[in-house]
């Protein structure tokens, strides 16, 4: 059974029929070509498939298409500046050695890009919690922390202008 | 020495990718209504397949293919394109009957020194629950999953072996039919006259240690895409840390030659070992071949992951250990027997190689090492991080803090009594310790943990809550020499700028190794990051051979043919500097993008101009490029220390962490970001496998009771403790810009480290891991503390 179905990703309209049994991910990835949402459980479990649908971060996995039918979604696609500059999040992400294997950095990002975009304060203990939803295999979480950290500050950027890279 | 760009924490080279989305990983290189496959994995632990009945799978629209053992040879001759398939195939060889190794080493012209080959891509005979019987292509998912409910097996059930007791037993089944006694293998060593060292030694102490059944638990499950081209070669992507090894044993596996297959590895969500392995890409192939070459995505789901690719093998340890007064160990017996699961995979070398590495650290009079490997009916049991070592060393560093209990020694003075020093050649693979500041690190990490001021505050709890500080040690080794090859392969090709491009045989799997192989290009050619462009992708049609990405090889091993690359293109810079100004080569070198005059440093050239020279010269033109191979017939040892702080419940049996650091002896750090991560993520892993993850069976079915990441408790952000990574640095010789291994060994010795401070906080030796609240409990009620 299909149905039609309208959203925006990143501030671009679609409007097309789904199959009603396809989840969000899938739709993303297999239709629309936003890759940068992953699968690495299918089932909720470990947070690499994560948009932000109406701001909230959500395991695109485990969430019907057609439930975002008149939803704003956000992909890490949709995270940078149109020129290509870094959003804040991604610049600390990148400083703090927080990126390995960056399987589960999209979601990362995006949920970090939520919390800061909500304005609010959080405890060291607090922003755990919130980014509990994430596993990563690869960093022991210590230098996500940092960059989540350090994007909740109002991060200025060091690396990217290093020395190593200028002229770039 | 003093580096302009190796020593820094310069940025990953794909850093902006993978924060962008825009690192493309296998699946996202998927195409539109490409094929999918899917496996029909035994329900059962030991079984034989009496009959199978595939008709109504068959029948089913959309399946496109259904394949059995019976099917694999038919593959090549009746359901492919007429004149494509059988040109790939070889004689009267069938598939069926082709037995092939998967795991990820190079090959060998020994045939002694070969994987064992005991694999089948599809099998008749089911040797854990989760084995490959059957298969099916299918337009698409859902599709390809309804077929194989279709599928009709028949099974003649045989005896459960799940634990090596029950396989080792007088009369037990046989696994494989060609291995007796489900023994793969028994290769240890003796040094010097053990009993003899045990009888001089003033006490004679005896231990036994376990370890269980853990996961690498990578984020990006196994998944490749396989078709075959219009050149009739099969072109596989994959998820892999070993593209050249893959292009190997696909062929082997489908017995066609080597050429006939193309392996392309683009970014990997992690591999831990799991990917330096064969998996899935025989079954892939053959699935495409079964549908005439079209492409077929194959992709494992987590619980698939978890109980069908690889797992990291359980140890039962007994120790004997002859020592002195004094603390000075003169004889060390270790006995080991490792649970491989069903099929070999890196079984029969794991247990050997942990024993080997271990050898470097406590240099004695006698050492005799006698490990066995056992088949089991349980998954597969692989190379993991670390590679035998996180099981000896849990169970060496374990037992050398219950000698120190013992004898009343202390626990940091008796390792430092008996560790090795610099000079020390190892008796059997003669590799030579060059560099070795294991006392440093013991040194600094008592210092990070304040462990004199905390000893003594902690001296005589009673307490509901109880503190307590542990240590241990380990060695490693760069690479696998002298036991296996270790060839590594680098290009670079300079542009009309002055800048370059890397090609590279060796694998970036998250750890940053092109980011380190970059920053060894700028430091050679005095050029900036930005101009050194890693071609990170891996093509066996285009890259350089490289074995990839095991055994912490790759910033040491392929590290040198990389330096080696650079400083031939330098020295053709020079060269050709040298023609255009008839300044003496050998007075010039390269800074800051230009030929600079070695002794003043004044400027002759713009890198640049010899750069465009070199391609557009009417008479001279000769772009510069090199293309080398290194054959490291060399190891160097790296070594270091957890230390850890715990905090014991002792109602609940609940452990936590306070402290825990991690200092390394890993020769000159190429990049100190990078490498910190590199021990997080191994300190974290260890935290996991002493505390908290074990993949658990039903013993009698061998059914997996938790292959889901819900079940299987990995570590959150929630669990995991700060985590201190500190180095000792100094360069050893043999390494490109003095470097030693650092992947693995941030995994060694976690584990024991925070078994040794719940000793010390509780008076509870927990000699088997996890420790996780359930095992503490029950050993906390079996002392009466409870």
């Amino acid at each position: 059974m299909y149905k039609r179905i309208a959203f925006t990703v990143n501030g671009k309209a679609y409007d097309f029929e789904v199959d009603v049994r396809e989840s969000l991910l899938d739709v993303l990835r297999s239709h629309l070509g936003f890759t940068g949402a992953k699968q690495g459980c299918g089932v909720g479990e470990c947070g690499a498939c994560s948009v932000l649908i109406d701001g909230v971060p959500t395991d695109t996995c485990i969430y019907l298409a057609v439930w975002a039918d008149g939803k704003e979604i956000r992909t890490i696609e949709g995270v940078a500046e149109k020129n290509g500059e870094l959003s804040e999040v991604q610049k600390a992400f990148v400083d703090e050695g927080a990126v390995q294997c960056g399987f589960c950095t999209p979601g990362l990002v995006l949920t970090t890009t939520a919390l800061k975009e909500s304005g609010k304060d959080y405890t060291r203990e607090e922003l755990k919690r919130e980014l509990s939803g994430h596993l990563c295999r690869c960093t022991g979480y210590q230098n996500i922390l940092k960059a989540a950290e350090k994007s909740l500050e109002g991060h200025v950027c060091t690396c990217v202008d290093s020395p190593h890279y200028k002229g770039e | 020495m003093a580096y302009t760009v190796v020593g820094k924490s310069v940025r990953r080279v794909d850093a902006v990718a993978k924060v962008t989305g825009k690192a493309k990983y296998t699946d996202d290189f998927a195409e539109r209504n490409m094929l999918v496959g899917k496996i029909l994995h035994s329900p059962y632990a030991h079984a034989l397949v009496k009959s199978i009945d595939v008709s109504k799978a068959k029948a089913l629209p959309g399946v496109e293919a259904v394949l059995t053992y019976k099917d694999l040879p038919d593959i090549r001759y009746a359901t492919a394109i007429p004149g494509i398939i059988e040109a790939i195939a070889t004689d009267d060889v069938t598939v069926a009957e082709l037995k092939y190794g998967t795991a990820g080493h190079p090959y060998s012209l020994e045939e002694s020194h070969r994987d064992k080959e005991d694999r089948n891509i599809l099998t008749q005979k089911a040797r854990f629950v989760g084995d490959n019987i059957a298969a099916v292509v299918a337009t698409d998912e859902l599709t390809a999953s309804k077929a194989l409910k279709l599928i009709e097996v028949e099974y003649e059930l045989l005896e459960v072996l799940t634990s090596t007791d029950a396989a080792l037993k007088e009369g037990a089944p046989l696994i494989h039919d060609d291995c007796e006694g489900n023994i793969l293998s028994a290769k240890g060593y003796e040094i010097g006259n053990l009993e003899e060292a045990l009888q001089e030694s003033d006490h004679v102490i005896e231990g036994e240690y376990e370890t269980s059944i853990v996961q690498h638990c990578h984020l990006e499950n196994q998944v490749s895409h396989a078709y075959v081209d219009s050149d009739r070669r099969i072109v596989i992507m994959t998820s892999t840390q070993i593209p050249h090894i893959v292009r190997r044993i696909v062929a082997q596996s489908l017995g066609i030659s080597w050429g006939r297959v193309r392996v392309i590895k683009p970014y990997i969500g992690g591999g831990f070992g799991n990917k330096q392995d064969v998996c899935i890409e025989p079954l892939n192939a053959a699935m495409s071949l079964a549908v005439g070459g079209r492409p077929v995505r194959l992709e494992l789901s987590r619980e698939e992951s978890m109980i069908d690719t690889r797992t990291r093998h359980a140890f039962k340890f007994k120790i004997r250990t002859g020592i002195n007064n004094d603390g000075k160990i003169n004889g060390i017996h270790i006995s080991a027997v490792s649970n491989t699961g069903a099929y070999a995979s890196h079984g029969h070398s794991i247990a050997s190689s942990g024993g080997g590495k271990f050898r470097y650290l406590y240099p004695t009079k006698a050492l005799k090492y006698d490990p066995i490997t056992v088949y089991t009916n349980l998954p597969v049991a692989g190379a993991m991080r670390g590679y035998g070592t996180p099981q000896i060393f849990f169970a060496f560093e374990s037992h050398i803090e219950d000698i120190a209990k013992q004898l009343n020694l202390d626990p940091i003075e008796i390792r430092k009594k008996n560790v090795v020093k610099e000079g020390h050649v190892d008796p059997l693979s003669k590799n030579t310790i060059r560099s070795c500041s294991i006392r440093e690190c013991i040194d600094k990490g008592r210092e990070l943990i304040k462990w004199d001021a905390k000893k003594a505050l902690y001296k005589d709890q009673t307490g509901d809550i109880r503190r307590g500080l542990g240590m241990a040690c380990f060695s490693y080794a760069s690479g696998t020499y002298p036991v296996a090859l270790e060839l590594a392969g680098a290009r670079i090709v300079m542009n009309q700028d002055g800048s370059v491009q890397l090609q590279l045989g060796a694998t970036e799997i998250g750890q940053g190794s092109d980011t380190v192989f970059a920053q060894m290009v700028a430091e050679v050619l005095g050029i900036p990051m930005y101009m050194v462009h890693v071609i990170s992708t891996q093509d066996t049609d285009i890259t350089p051979f490289d074995t990839g990405s095991y055994a912490s090889r790759q910033t040491y091993v392929s590290g040198m043919a990389v330096e080696k690359a650079a400083l031939e293109v330098k020295t053709k810079v020079l060269a050709f500097a040298s023609s255009m100004t008839d300044v003496p080569a050998h007075l010039l070198d390269l800074k800051e993008q230009a030929v600079v005059f070695k002794d003043s440093g004044e400027k002759v050239l713009g890198l640049e101009v010899v750069a465009m020279q070199s391609y557009y010269d009417r008479v001279n033109a000769q772009p510069i490029t090199s293309d080398v191979s290194n054959n490291a017939r060399i190891n160097a040892i790296p070594f270091g220390v957890t230390f850890a702080e715990v905090e014991v419940d002792m109602k609940t049996g609940k452990i936590k962490i306070l402290e825990i650091y991690n200092v390394h002896d890993s020769g000159k750090i190429v990049n100190p970001l990078l490498a910190e991560g590199q021990v997080h993520g191994g300190v974290s892993m260890a935290i996991g496998y002493a505390l908290s993850e074990q993949l658990l069976f039903d013993e009698k079915t061998g059914k997996p009771l938790n292959n889901n990441l819900l079940d299987y408790k990995l570590p959150t952000i929630m669990d995991t403790p700060d985590i201190g990574a500190a180095f000792v640095e100094k360069e050893d010789p043999t390494g490109p810009f003095g470097v030693k291994s650092l992947g693995e060994p941030p995994i060694v010795s976690p584990a024991p480290a925070i078994r040794n401070a719940v000793l010390d906080a509780t008076e509870v030796a927990f000699n088997r891991i996890p420790m996780n609240p359930q095992r503490v409990f029950e050993k906390f009620k079996e002392k009466g503390l409870i």
